[in-house]
């Protein structure tokens, strides 16, 4: 039963280096800056140099390379496929031919472009994940949608909503474990059987897990009134976001490195 | 059906950087028909060794044997096992899911393939064990009933499978005095008519000097203390230091004694003080 204890994606390492410093707005608005800049590059150059950059970011940010490198893991398998349906689907010059399946050049060298860009993309938004604490996060992400209220974008709403939903994710799988283990000693059987036998074999498992989670979402919403919680407005935060002058650096660094690479790559 | 533990080792997250042995080097016998209650602070090891006995966790090295089978061995049947070691998790009302009462505790038999009228039959026995009644309740949803009845209803389902060892973890946690003294006293009707072997997980020393034969203390993975609540509670101070306490009764015997009045201090409850009490100061009624 330990599958569950092995799940790593948005997690966190604490550490006190400058990038787990900045502020997180500044970290969003990189990481969305990276993806931009991902899609407006278009030859190997400029990947090399987006590489670069985010490798210089890795190292700053102190976090061992294996474990950035194993976030990659888990998209293996759409990397596989990007590149093959690339290589095999795009007209062009042709390499060589297995009966009806075609490799071309432009396939190759398209392939390869998106499986970069794909790469690139996962490890810069894994460094955001990986250096900002979900709380940090959510809180980043209220401020920059926060003038997005006048149009009617509830911020506070959502980013209290990702809170809570992040906070119940291993109190959830717990749970799940628990009532598995609980059905188990009645003889339950979770692993054999066909499609429709293991799919009937889930119903002790879902049915107190939803009823358990309703339950939890009550006492939540109760605790969370009975302590006097109106709603963003008004609310002070115990935790203020600054910005500050490392932050306007850093995000000056990306911006004049986003506008140089996307202009001349 | 006795349990027998040999030097059973155990951590969580083991190939991890966070490897911590909940479990250190445990070993331990339970002979058929004991009623054993089974104490320590909160993260002493209970929960994962009362996991061990029937094979829901398999220990990191060491050996289990249930009845004589070891449960380390890949090849063991572990639902036969679980058929004959019957758990009862903290707050099994938790785990109810079924639409009717008559479903949710006929889900153990069941698994085992009983024909309907068996699985029935079972049911009713089972409900009866916890002083529920099964006309009144088989077509009732199980989350309609009181807080009380779904904790009976839930422990029927694992009786339902006619276990012969019995292992309940903090089975009154959360009910009112009443829901607890009815339940403690049908488990103590199933093991002195029923036979079973009980093992008996609680915080409280209330209920264990007045139900068990015999008492385990864990401490930090391992057995600390290990005798009948006579034995066990006779070491006050080491229990204190553990967080622990000895019952309330048995804690103003001591300190009669201590303030040098000459009492007997084997003493688990008021009944039993009260005749003490009236003997060393010679009254008469």
């Amino acid at each position: 039963m330990r599958m569950f204890r092995s799940v790593t994606i948005g997690q966190h390492i604490p550490g006190d280096s400058v990038i787990h410093r900045l502020d997180p707005r500044t970290k969003i608005l990189s990481a969305m800056f990276l993806i931009v800049l991902l899609f407006v590059v278009k030859g190997f150059v400029g990947y090399g140099l987006v590489a670069l950059g985010l490798a210089l970011v890795i190292r700053a940010s102190r976090i061992p390379w294996k474990f950035v490198i194993r976030g990659l893991r888990p998209l293996m398998v759409i990397l596989v496929l990007t590149l093959t349906l690339h290589l095999f689907m795009t007209e062009g010059r042709v390499i060589f031919q297995v009966w009806f399946l075609k490799v071309t050049w432009e396939g190759l060298i398209r392939g390869l472009m998106m499986g970069t860009r794909l790469v690139l993309l996962i490890l810069g938004t894994s460094m955001l994940t990986l250096t900002t604490s979900p709380m940090q996060l959510t809180d980043g992400i209220e401020t920059l949608l926060k003038p997005g209220k006048k149009i009617g974008i509830p911020a506070h709403e959502l980013a209290m909503m990702m809170t809570i939903a992040l906070r119940f994710i291993p109190t959830l799988l717990e749970e799940t474990e628990k009532i598995m283990k609980a059905q188990m000693a009645r003889g339950a059987d979770f692993q054999s059987g066909g499609i429709m036998q293991r799919a009937r074999s889930l119903i002790p498992l879902l049915v107190p897990l939803f009823v358990n989670a309703f339950r939890r979402a009550d006492d939540l919403a109760i605790a969370m009134e009975a302590r006097g919680y109106r709603g963003g407005e008004g609310r002070t935060k115990l935790k203020e976001l600054k910005f500050q002058r490392l932050d306007a650096v850093a995000l000056g660094l990306v911006i004049t490195f986003s506008v140089l690479v996307g202009a001349f790559f | 059906m006795s349990i027998r533990l040999e030097n059973v080792i155990f951590s969580y997250l083991e190939d991890t950087p966070l490897n911590q042995a909940a479990l250190r080097n445990v070993s331990l016998e339970i002979e058929d028909g004991e009623f054993v209650g089974l104490i320590g602070p909160t993260g002493s090891g209970k929960s994962t060794l009362i996991q061990h006995f029937n094979g829901l966790l398999k220990p990191s090295s060491g050996k289990v044997f249930v009845d004589g089978v070891d449960l380390t061995l890949k090849d063991t049947q572990l639902r036969l096992i679980r058929q004959k070691v019957g758990m009862v998790f903290q707050y099994p009302e938790h785990q109810l899911f079924g639409e009717t009462v008559l479903e949710d505790v006929g889900f153990g038999p069941r698994n085992s393939g009983l024909p309907d009228e068996d699985v029935v039959q079972r049911v009713r026995e089972a409900l009866a064990h916890v002083g529920l009644d099964y006309e009144t309740l088989k077509d009732q949803s199980p989350f309609e009933l009181s807080g009380g009845q779904k904790r009976r209803v839930a422990i029927a389902g694992v009786l339902a499978m006619r276990p012969s060892v019995l292992i309940l973890d903090e089975p009154t946690a959360g009910l009112d005095p009443q829901g607890r003294e009815e339940i403690l006293a049908e488990i103590k009707q199933l093991h002195d008519e029923g036979g079973i072997t009980v093992v008996l997980v609680t915080h409280s020393m209330e209920d264990v000097a007045r139900l068990v034969d015999r008492l385990i203390v864990m401490e930090k993975g391992s057995i600390a203390l290990d005798g009948t609540p006579v034995e066990v509670f006779a070491q006050v101070e080491r229990l204190k230091e553990m967080g622990l306490g000895v019952p309330e009764i048995t804690e103003l015997m001591y300190e009669l004694k201590s303030h040098g009045l000459d009492v007997n201090t084997d003493i688990l409850t008021v009944e039993e003080a009260e005749e003490e009490i009236i003997r060393v100061m010679g009254w008469q009624e």
